[in-house]
């Protein structure tokens, strides 16, 4: 019973067809592009710097003032302005973030949800100029008010408190809605056993509901460390602007970013130390933010893998 | 609990037993076990309520800092060094002129890479998997790496655009394109296979199929997609800074190849100055700005209920 086979290629060559899809092939390769443009911008310069100031001497000196004379060229004052700026922001992050989470994915009623998820949102959509006036003008006012005398001095006008205060407030959605997403993915019917045995909500969200979300829930936080180790604006206003190598909270410190802000304008010039020193500080910046997300991406692929 | 109703008598009488067992079960949850849980929900709700307090003490504290200079002398009014003459003007036509570039930039280039993603390139391409790989990690680059791309290569050399309102554009188009591209292509996603195939069986090329049938049917998606990018582009400060732009500009833009100013920067400008009138003008700057993006982005949420497609 064999029967003709109908013809179903084309019929004439279609070279519109091939023109189409290598425009669209090149769109999608321009972020290709961008990513290797990013890293040769970064390393060139930064080559060319760690020919004139030693790598050791850079990741390990205690003394930062490139643009001094004489310069000095110890990057680990800003690194630790940039790390306890970001420690700070976690530790009031974390607990709200996460909170949020739990009450979204857990306590809310859908009507509740479809309404504070979408605040939550508008918080992620502030531009951080904003957020940087307001950690000025509002927090750190708030923190010397009442601020306990036995912790020590209080707050100056800038200060880690306060720029980290802000930093919180910026990646507590990004906790948020990256937790609850992985809390969702959790099948109901792990929930539904537990239920069903007697537990409370609360036994739920804690003994079954936050292991099984875990690794989506440490993706959250790792990409807001992300997130926050690359803010600028924030830092740069309400941070100050002096590199000072201190753990402390009250003190005013000067953060990676807020370095490549103040001295990458644009009368900078091109070739000179101070040019090569802000592409350093900025490829230390980028390798740290690319390692964050790199670790975070594999963590949630995991959980999707789990229960997808 | 009400959400289930039993339709037949035997579902009914199951259904009734099981909701026994489990009242049951409910009332012999240990008394301290029930205590904790309403400890455990009121700390959540508290959370919650901090986060929301944070938005609203922003937005508050920014009204009452400015309310005194948000009247139309602060749209009209030019930058100057003089904090009661001083206005948005410059900083707003800036901002039109960067954003109406961006928008040229990013829908096509980021519409054809998400129909080059979804539609032609097969999942286990390695072209795919690279892109997809380098758009993750682009969206999480800093905003101030990107102004040093934009400081290196596009203002200087092989560019060498200068410090111009075109420069600000390609930068900033380049900093939020990973966003046009993930949410166009869920919106490409969204659309049932069906549909290609009904195309492509009635002998529709492959990009007659997308242009005629799959396109137009995720226009909602991407506009929502190409509206968030906008916005988080009006809103970026740091990538500016190393085009020059932060230095005091005393004309309004006019055109791609014009010096230039933005919304944030004027605003970061003013926060700078010590006197505290400025502060007040950067307060009132604050609420420009976030009733702008509030605006688009009820927009974009009105557009995605408006026309979302239920297949």
């Amino acid at each position: 019973m064999a029967t003709a086979k109908p013809r179903l290629e084309a019929t004439s060559p279609r070279y519109g067809e091939r023109v189409i899809y290598w425009l669209l092939a090149a769109c999608a390769a321009l972020s290709v592009v961008t990513t290797t443009a990013i890293v040769i911008a970064l390393i060139v310069p930064s080559i060319e710097f760690f020919g004139e100031v030693p790598i050791f001497d850079f990741l390990t000196g205690t003394d930062w003032g490139p643009t001094f004379t004489p310069a000095t060229f110890g990057v680990l004052p800003i690194v630790v302005g940039t790390l306890s700026v970001t420690f700070w922001a976690l530790v009031f992050a974390i607990p709200i973030g996460l909170g949020s989470a739990i009450y979204l994915s857990e306590y809310a009623s859908r009507r509740v949800r479809r309404i504070i998820k979408p605040i939550l949102e508008i918080l992620a959509g502030i531009p951080t100029v904003a957020l940087g006036f307001f950690a000025l003008v509002f927090v750190t006012p708030l923190i010397q008010d009442v601020w306990p005398g036995f912790l020590g001095p209080e707050p100056g006008i800038f200060s880690v408190a306060a720029a980290g205060l802000a930093i919180g407030l910026m990646i507590v959605p990004i906790i948020a809605s990256v937790s609850e997403d992985a809390m969702s993915a959790v099948p109901a019917g792990l929930r539904e056993g537990a239920y069903a045995l007697g537990a409370t909500k609360a036994k739920v969200a804690t003994k079954v509901v936050f292991p099984a979300a875990l690794s989506g829930i440490v993706a959250s936080i790792i990409l807001a460390v992300s997130r926050a180790l690359g803010e600028t604006l924030i830092v740069l206003i309400a941070a100050g602007n002096t590199p000072n190598l201190t753990f402390s909270p009250v003190e005013s410190v000067q953060a990676m970013t807020a370095f490549i802000a103040t001295t990458a304008t644009g009368d900078i010039g091109t070739g000179t130390i101070t040019y090569k020193t802000v592409f350093a500080v900025a490829l230390v910046l980028f390798v740290m933010t690319l390692l964050m997300n790199l670790l975070s991406m594999r963590l949630v692929r995991r959980y999707r893998e789990v229960y997808e | 609990m009400a959400g289930y109703e039993p339709k037949t008598a035997r579902a009914r009488i199951a259904t009734t037993a099981a909701r026994g067992v489990v009242a049951e079960r409910l009332s012999q949850q240990p008394r301290m076990d029930v205590i904790r849980n309403t400890i455990f929900g009121s700390v959540l709700l508290l959370a919650v309520a901090i986060a929301l307090a944070g938005l609203a003490l922003l937005i508050g504290d920014a009204l009452i800092d400015g309310w005194s200079r948000l009247n139309l002398d602060l749209i009209t009014n030019g930058p100057s060094a003089f904090p009661e003459k001083a206005g948005l003007r410059a900083a707003l036509i800036g901002t039109l002129w960067i954003i109406g570039l961006v928008i040229l930039i990013i829908v096509p280039v980021g519409v054809g890479a998400a129909i080059f993603l979804e539609e032609y390139a097969s999942r286990e391409s390695r072209l795919a998997r690279i892109v997809e790989l380098n758009v993750q990690n682009l969206a999480a680059v800093p905003s101030i790496i990107y102004g040093l791309l934009g400081l290196a290569f596009i203002a200087r050399s092989p560019l060498n655009l200068g410090f111009v309102v075109l420069a600000a554009s390609i930068t900033l188009a380049l900093l939020v394109l990973p966003i046009v591209i993930l949410v166009s292509r869920e919106a490409l996603r969204a659309v049932p296979p069906s549909i290609r195939e009904g195309s492509l069986a009635l002998g529709a090329t492959q990009w007659q199929t997308i242009r005629k049938q799959v396109l137009p049917a995720a226009i909602p998606g991407i506009a929502t997609g190409v509206i968030l990018a906008v916005s988080r582009a009006i809103g970026e400060t740091a990538p500016l800074i190393p085009l020059g732009a932060a230095t005091f500009v005393t004309f309004d833009p006019s055109g791609p190849f014009s010096g230039f100013t933005a919304l944030p920067l004027q605003i970061f400008d003013w926060v700078k100055q010590p006197q505290d009138e400025f502060r007040t003008l950067a307060a009132a700057g604050v609420i420009v700005m976030l009733l702008v993006l509030i605006a688009m982005n009820s927009f974009a949420i009105w557009l995605r209920n408006r026309y979302e497609q239920r297949w």
